[in-house]
C-alpha cells in the first residue's frame, strides 16, 4: 500500500475544505512520502535506518495527527459529511491520480522489483527496497525484499488509518473492536510471525492465510518446505488444511463469513482502514450483482482446477514424501465435493432461488472434475485436465494473484472501491460466501417498519448490497458478499439494521431468511 | 382494464401504485411535478451534506417501473374534474382516469410573517426547496432557522455540515415542547448546543427584513432583537398541500382533502393518503386527523391499494410507532409518551451517566399496562413492542424482559440492568 494514497485519501472529509492544522498534518505526511520516493535513485542509502525511521514517522505522525484533529475534537458519531463532494472519493481528478499512482506501485512491485530497488541474486539491495534493510535485519535477519517492503508500508497503513477509522467510528463499539482486531491480525500473524519464523529458519507462514486465497499453499515448494521442517512444519500443514476443511465453516456458520473478512484477512483488514474513504464507490446495480456471482465462482473454479492440476502432477503414485497418493487424493476430491453435492440435494430447499442454468452448471462441473481426475488416475495421465499444471498455476498467479487482486483489488480503490478484489475475486470470499449464505446463522435483521429508505445503508456497503431494498421491505438480509463489516447499521439514522448471529427463533438456518413481513397495522400492513 | 391514476409519488403514492400492481392487472399511472422518479423525502438532507447523491436517495432502480408497468408522468397537475374523470395538467393536456388516489404531501407552514417570501427565505420539503436551499446557502456566513421541529434540527444539521453558523429560534421554552417530554427535550436541546448551534428557546420571530439586494438581511424577533442573516429556515411545521385543488371544487377538503375511514373522499373513485388527507374522525381517536409521517404514508399506501382493487379496507395503523435523528442521538418512540403525562399515568425517565442515552416509560397507574416508550441512543426492537402493546404488558413484565426487546449493536454496553436498578429504586412520577 502505497503512502501517496495514504496521506491523501483520509483529505477531504469536510466538504473539501481543509483548515490550517489538516494541511499541516497532510504536508508532515506528504513529506514522508516523499522521503521514500528520494531513496528510490540511490544505489546505496546513507543511514537507511535513520532514513527509514523519519520517512515513517512522517507518514504515520501526519495520519495521526489529521485524524486526531478532524475527529477527536468534536461529537462522536459518524459524519460523512461533504463525501459526495470532494474529488478524490467520487472519482475525480485526484483519485485518477492516486488510482494511477497506486496501479504503478503494483505494476512495479510485481512484475519490475528492480525499479525499486530489489538486488538481482547475490547483489545489494539498492534504492527504496536497501531503506528496508536494517528493519528486515533485524526482524528476519536478512535483507529486505519487495515482499518485505510492501508488507510493512501495508501494516502501517492498517495502522495508521485503523487509527483514523476507529476515530471516526467511535461510538460504535463493534467497529471498534472489529478495527483492533484488524490491526492485531495484521500486525501480528500477517507482518511479525512470520519474520519471527523466517529468524527461526522455520518456513514462512501466515496462519490465517487459507487456501485458496493463499493459492501458493498447495505448491510443490510450500508442502515439501513444510513437510521438510519436521514437527512445526508439519503442524503448520495440518493446519492449514483444518483451517479450510474444520475452522473455517465451523466458525463461519456461528459468525458469517465476518470472522474472516473484516476481522482478520489482510486484504479485508487494508480495505476497511486504509479503503474506507472509498467504500461508497462500489456499484449496487443489480447488473454489478448478477456480474459478482458469474466472475467470483469462475475464479473459484479456475482455482479449484489449478490446485487440483497442480497436486495431482506432483503427487506419486506411492506415498513417498508426501504421504497422499494420486489415488487418495482421488477420494479427497470425490469426498469434498460429493459432500457438497449431496448436502445440496439433500436440502434442496437451500437453492430454490438459484436458477437451472446455475444448478446444471455446478452440477456438470462437479461431475466434469471427479470425472476428469478419475480418468486421468485409469488412464496415468500426469495432466488431470489436459493441460499442464504449472502453465496453469502461473497464469493463476499472473492475472488472479497479481492483476485482480494486487493491480485492480487495491490499484483500483479510489475509482471502484475498497473491496472489488473480495466482492468479484476472492475464491476464499466464494467458499466463506456460499457457506454464510446457506449453513450459517448470520443475518441481518431490520427492525420492523422503521426504515425509512434512506439509502444510507446501500451507499455505504463496501460490497455493493442494496441493502436497502431488504430493510424498507422489513425482510432480513441474508447474502454471501456480506463481510459483515456493521457499517450499514452504524450509518443507519433510524436503527433499523442490525448484524445477528444467535440462532434464530425456529432454530432453523432457513428461518433466518424468509422472516415473516411484520404487521405493522391492524389490518395487515406488510411492508412487502 | 380500469386505469389507476395516482397524483404524487412520495412514499404514500408509489406504496399505493406497488401494492395496486400486486393485486391487480390495472393500467397504473404516477403523476409527479416534482420528480421524475420516487426518492426518500427523508433523505434529502443527506444530499445537501454530501452523504449521499440524488441518485443514491432514489429506493428502485430506474428500470424498476417500466418492468412493474407503472407508468410515471413528469408533470403538474392544475385540476380534478370528478364530473369527466379526468385530470388536468398544467400543459393543457388531461388524463382520464377510473380511479384516482390524490398523494400530493405537504407544504411548509408560512404565518404571515412580514419579508416570508423574500429571497435567502424558504422552507425545507420538496427537492425545489433543495435545490434551492442549495443556492441560497452559498457563501453565506449566519444562518437563522424559525420553529423547532424535526425538520429544524434537520437544517441545522445540514448547514452546519457546512460549517455555516446557524441560530435556531424556538417558540416553545423547550425544543420539540408539543411532542417531547422536559426530560428528553432537555436532553436534546443539551446536544444540539454542544453542537454548536445557537439554541433559542422561548423566542419567537416578528419580521424579516430585507437587505439593500432585496435578499434577507436579518431576523428581528418579538423582544426587538435583530440577528443579521443571509438564508432563514422557516420550519415552523407543515400543512396538506392541497392549494392546487382550490378549482376542483367537488373534492370537500378542509385543511386537507377530507376522508373517511377508508380513505375515501367526497366523491366516488377518489381517494386521499398521506400528508395531504384529513379524517374527519381518525380511526384511532388517539392520533391527529392529519397524520405527516413517512411511516402512516406508507401504511395509507397499502391500505388504499386493497380499496381500489376491491377489498375495501379501512385504514388502521395499530400501534402508534415513529423514529428520527437529532444530530448523532437516535430517537425512536413505541405507544404513545405524551409531552406531559395524562391523568391516570406514571412514567419512569432513565437517562445514563453519559447525557447521551435515556429511556421513558409511560404506563397506566391503576393498570400498570404500558402506555409507551421513548428512547434516546439506545435502539429497541419494533416487533417486541408492537408485541408488548397489544397483549398490554404491563410495565413490570416489560422492565424485566427488556433484554428482548435489545437492538443496539454488538459489544454495546447493556443498559438493561441499569434501566432496571432505576426502575426499582425510583419514586415513580405521578399525573
Amino acid at each position: 500500500m502505497s503512502k501517496t494514497d495514504h496521506s491523501l485519501s483520509i483529505a477531504d472529509q469536510h466538504s473539501g475544505v481543509l483548515d490550517g492544522v489538516q494541511k499541516g498534518a497532510l504536508t508532515l505526511a506528504s513529506l514522508g512520502v516523499l522521503g521514500l520516493i528520494v531513496s528510490l535513485p540511490f544505489s546505496t542509502i546513507p543511514q537507511p535506518a535513520i532514513w527509514l525511521a523519519l520517512s515513517l514517522s512522517a507518514i504515520v505522525a501526519g495520519t495521526l495527527w489529521y485524524a486526531h484533529h478532524s475527529y477527536a475534537n468534536k461529537p462522536a458519531g459518524i459524519k460523512n459529511n461533504g463525501v459526495w463532494h470532494s474529488g478524490l472519493t467520487t472519482r475525480g481528478i485526484a483519485a485518477w491520480v492516486v488510482g494511477i499512482l497506486l496501479t504503478g506501485l503494483y505494476i512495479l512491485l510485481y512484475f519490475y522489483p528492480e525499479y525499486l530497488g530489489q538486488a538481482a541474486e547475490g547483489e545489494q539491495n539498492k534504492g527504496l527496497i536497501a531503506l528496508f534493510d536494517p528493519l528486515a535485519q533485524l526482524l528476519h535477519g536478512g535483507p529486505a525484499s519487495q515482499w518485505f517492503m510492501y508488507g510493512t508500508l501495508y501494516t502501517v497503513s492498517i495502522l495508521a488509518m485503523g487509527y483514523k477509522f476507529i476515530l471516526k467510528y467511535r461510538n460504535n463499539k463493534y467497529q471498534i473492536v472489529r478495527t483492533i482486531s484488524v490491526m492485531f491480525f495484521q500486525l501480528g500473524f500477517a507482518f511479525l510471525l512470520p519474520e519471527l519464523l523466517a529468524r527461526l529458519s522455520l518456513p514462512y507462514n501466515d496462519f490465517k492465510n487459507m487456501w485458496p486465497l493463499n493459492y501458493s499453499f498447495f505448491d510443490e515448494w510450500n508442502v515439501k518446505g513444510l513437510i521438510d521442517a519436521g514437527g512445526f512444519g508439519l503442524f503448520m500443514l495440518l493446519f492449514g488444511v483444518a483451517m479450510i476443511f474444520v475452522i473455517s465453516p465451523i466458525l463461519t456458520y456461528f459468525y458469517g463469513k465476518r470472522w474472516y473478512c473484516s476481522w482478520v484477512c489482510g486484504c479485508g483488514g487494508l480495505a476497511e482502514t486504509a479503503g474506507d474513504p472509498f467504500r461508497q464507490l462500489s456499484d449496487k446495480s443489480t447488473k454489478a450483482w448478477k456480474m459478482e456471482r458469474w466472475i467470483i465462482h469462475t475464479v473459484l473454479v479456475f482455482a479449484v482446477v489449478m490446485t487440483v492440476a497442480l497436486v495431482y502432477s506432483y503427487l506419486g503414485d506411492s506415498a513417498k514424501g508426501f504421504w497422499v497418493t494420486r489415488g487418495m487424493l482421488l477420494g479427497i476430491i470425490g469426498l469434498a465435493l460429493g459432500s457438497v453435492a449431496t448436502v445440496v440435494l439433500v436440502r434442496p430447499g437451500m437453492v430454490k432461488e438459484v436458477n437451472n442454468t446455475i444448478r446444471f452448471l455446478a452440477l456438470g462441473l462437479l461431475v466434469a472434475i471427479i470425472g476428469l481426475t478419475v480418468h486421468a488416475y485409469i488412464t496415468g495421465r500426469g495432466d488431470v485436465f489436459f493441460v499442464e499444471s504449472y502453465p496453469l498455476r502461473k497464469w493463476y498467479g499472473f492475472f488472479i494473484g497479481a492483476i485482480f487482486s494486487g493491480v485492480i483489488g487495491v490499484g483500483f480503490y479510489p475509482l471502484m472501491g475498497s473491496r472489488v478484489w473480495c466482492r468479484f475475486g476472492c475464491p476464499m470470499a466464494a467458499i466463506l460466501g456460499m457457506q454464510q449464505r446457506f449453513f450459517s446463522r448470520f443475518r441481518i435483521t431490520t427492525n420492523g417498519g422503521q426504515c425509512i429508505s434512506c439509502g444510507n445503508c446501500s451507499t455505504y456497503c463496501e460490497m455493493g448490497i442494496d441493502v436497502r431494498s431488504y430493510a424498507q421491505r422489513g425482510e432480513n438480509i441474508v447474502r454471501s458478499s456480506c463481510v459483515g463489516c456493521g457499517i450499514c447499521a452504524a450509518v443507519c439514522p433510524r436503527g433499523v439494521l442490525k448484524l445477528e448471529s444467535r440462532s434464530s427463533a425456529g432454530g432453523k438456518v432457513q428461518d433466518r431468511v424468509s422472516s415473516d413481513p411484520i404487521a405493522i397495522g391492524k389490518t395487515g400492513a406488510t411492508l412487502r | 382494464m380500469p386505469h389507476i391514476v395516482i397524483i404524487g409519488n412520495g412514499i404514500s403514492g408509489i406504496t399505493a401504485a406497488r401494492h395496486i400492481r400486486k393485486r391487480s392487472d390495472a393500467r397504473i399511472t404516477v403523476i409527479s411535478g416534482e420528480s421524475e422518479h420516487f426518492f426518500s423525502r427523508t433523505a434529502l438532507m443527506y444530499v445537501y451534506m454530501g452523504h449521499m447523491r440524488h441518485i443514491d436517495i432514489k429506493p428502485y432502480e430506474d428500470h424498476f417501473w417500466a418492468k412493474n408497468r407503472i407508468e410515471l408522468k413528469h408533470a403538474w397537475v392544475q385540476q380534478v374534474d370528478a364530473e369527466k374523470k379526468h385530470v388536468k395538467l398544467q400543459d393543457g393536456k388531461t388524463v382520464d382516469y377510473d380511479k384516482l388516489i390524490i398523494a400530493t404531501g405537504s407544504a411548509s407552514n408560512k404565518f404571515g410573517w412580514p419579508g416570508q417570501d423574500l429571497p435567502g427565505v424558504q422552507g425545507l420539503y420538496s427537492l425545489q426547496d433543495l435545490e434551492a436551499m442549495e443556492l441560497n446557502t452559498k457563501g453565506i456566513t449566519r444562518a437563522v432557522i424559525v420553529g423547532g421541529g424535526l425538520i429544524g434540527v434537520e437544517m441545522a444539521e445540514m448547514l452546519h455540515s457546512r460549517n455555516i453558523p446557524v441560530t435556531l429560534l424556538v417558540r416553545e421554552t423547550i425544543f420539540w415542547g408539543g411532542v417531547l417530554p422536559n426530560e428528553e427535550a432537555g436532553l436534546i436541546g443539551r446536544h444540539i448546543i454542544e453542537n454548536g448551534i445557537v439554541l433559542r428557546m422561548g423566542t419567537e420571530m416578528k419580521e424579516i427584513l430585507p437587505c439593500a439586494n432585496g435578499r434577507v438581511c436579518a431576523v428581528v424577533t418579538r423582544t426587538g432583537e435583530e440577528i443579521a442573516c443571509q438564508f432563514v429556515g422557516l420550519t415552523a411545521g407543515v400543512h396538506p398541500n392541497i392549494a392546487w385543488l382550490k378549482d376542483s371544487t367537488a373534492i370537500k377538503t378542509d385543511k386537507g382533502v377530507l376522508v373517511n375511514e377508508f380513505l375515501e373522499t367526497n366523491m366516488p373513485d377518489i381517494c386521499a393518503i398521506g400528508d395531504c388527507a384529513q379524517f374527519h374522525e381518525h380511526p384511532d381517536l388517539q392520533r391527529k386527523n392529519i397524520e405527516q409521517v413517512w411511516y402512516t404514508g406508507r401504511m395509507m399506501g397499502e391500505t388504499v391499494a386493497k380499496t381500489v382493487t376491491g377489498e375495501r379496507t379501512a385504514y388502521r395503523p395499530g400501534h402508534w410507532f415513529n423514529s428520527a435523528k437529532f444530530f448523532d442521538l437516535e430517537y425512536q418512540t413505541y405507544g404513545w409518551v405524551r409531552h406531559e403525562l395524562q391523568p391516570g399515568e406514571e412514567g419512569h425517565y432513565w437517562e445514563h451517566t453519559n447525557g447521551k442515552v435515556a429511556l421513558h416509560l409511560v404506563w397506566d397507574q391503576k393498570s400498570r399496562v404500558l402506555h409507551g416508550v421513548n428512547s434516546i441512543g439506545l435502539r429497541l426492537r419494533h416487533e417486541v413492542f408492537d408485541r408488548w402493546l397489544e397483549a398490554k404488558a404491563t410495565v413490570d413484565h416489560v422492565v424485566a424482559h427488556l433484554e428482548e426487546a435489545a437492538f443496539d449493536p454488538e459489544f454495546y454496553e447493556k443498559m438493561e440492568p441499569l434501566i432496571r436498578m432505576s426502575f426499582k429504586q425510583a419514586k415513580t412520577v405521578t399525573a
